[in-house]
């Protein structure tokens, strides 16, 4: 804890992460060079999410955030982001049944 | 702080003692930690607005990606995939750096943070210098969209016979500059408020009690850096194979 009351994260986890998202960027490199048909959007998208978690959890310290307000505001952004994709689709995708 | 009725920050002044917290905490507050976690909270919910704003994008592209995918594949795979994974890798390695950065804040290595900033400051500039390497190449082939937009020269890896839409190519490139242009704009911020920071924390106005700027610009890097996390599969791997 700093004086604040912060979390200090060790600088042993920083580095594993920082470790892990290069290996990941490597992955999906490779795996683009595979051909899984649609799966390779989704394994991209999968391993992007996790990157993502990766950073938003450790390196903007998320998890160790002792404020709820946080965690809800973070929660109300992806559900406004999947309004906004997932209406925008249903819109996009079910206008030839008109 | 002539304004402040806070007893504390007054005898603090008058006893010459001007550590961080005397200096910042604001008389609405009733300590650090509370001031520090309102400004986290602030900064969180400007990043919401910042995930709204990509996210327009990101739809936009979503949706004429499904419309136009066989020109988007083509369009993409024009783009050099090895300078893009490189720029991933800079970009991580600058998240991480400045992570190191605000825990030397939180533990009172000044030296070390500035160290740490500078080396964040060197990684986003090498992220934008590749950046650039990367639009002249595009501007070189003509695949910026405009007057002098010519898409001739593609092909779709593994349908040979397939004629690509210039059109629906020029949509792609519309989306690939817009959404790296906005991600390189808030780079350029970003390094505008790294050169603060170092030019802050060498003039001590930081301490393990105040140090709110670098982790509220450490926030706003990292959010940039997940932004370019998505950026970089949905833009540069659309399709890399032959299928």
């Amino acid at each position: 804890m700093s004086e604040n009351g912060h979390h200090v994260v060790p600088v042993k986890l920083y580095m594993l992460v920082g470790a892990i998202l290069l290996i990941f960027t490597g992955i999906t490199y490779g795996v683009a060079l595979i051909d899984l048909g649609p799966l390779n959007t989704i394994v991209a998208l999968c391993i992007a999410t996790f990157k993502a978690t990766l950073v938003v959890l450790i390196f903007m310290h998320v998890k160790y955030t002792s404020e709820k307000l946080t965690k809800a505001v973070i929660f109300s952004a992806i559900f406004f982001l999947g309004l906004l994709l997932t209406l925008s689709l249903a819109d996009f995708g079910t206008r030839a049944w008109l | 702080m002539s304004d402040s009725h806070g007893s504390a920050v007054v005898s603090g002044a008058h006893a010459g003692i001007q550590d961080a917290a005397q200096r910042e905490l604001r008389h609405h507050f009733v300590d650090m930690q509370q001031q520090s976690n309102t400004a986290s909270l602030g900064m969180w919910l400007f990043l919401v607005t910042e995930v709204m704003f990509f996210g327009g994008m990101f739809c936009a592209y979503l949706i004429y990606r499904l419309m136009y995918f066989k020109d988007f594949a083509a369009a993409s795979q024009s783009i050099n995939v090895s300078w893009g994974a490189a720029n991933t890798a800079i970009l991580l390695v600058s998240s991480f750096t400045m992570a190191m950065a605000v825990r030397c804040a939180q533990l009172g290595k000044q030296k070390l943070l500035v160290v740490f900033l500078l080396f964040t400051m060197l990684f986003g500039a090498a992220f934008l210098g590749v950046k650039s390497k990367e639009y002249y190449d595009k501007y070189k082939e003509h695949h910026i969209p405009g007057a002098n937009f010519n898409f001739d020269d593609g092909k779709l890896l593994g349908h040979p016979e397939y004629v690509i839409n210039q059109r629906h190519a020029e949509m792609f490139f519309s989306i690939y500059f817009a959404m790296t242009g906005m991600h390189a704009l808030h780079m350029i911020i970003g390094l505008g408020l790294m050169a603060y920071l170092i030019i802050a924390s060498m003039r001590g106005k930081f301490d393990t009690s105040y140090y709110t700027p670098v982790e509220n610009i450490g926030l706003y890097w990292h959010f940039v850096d997940v932004v370019w996390i998505y950026l970089f599969p949905l833009l540069y791997l659309i399709s890399r194979t032959k299928g």
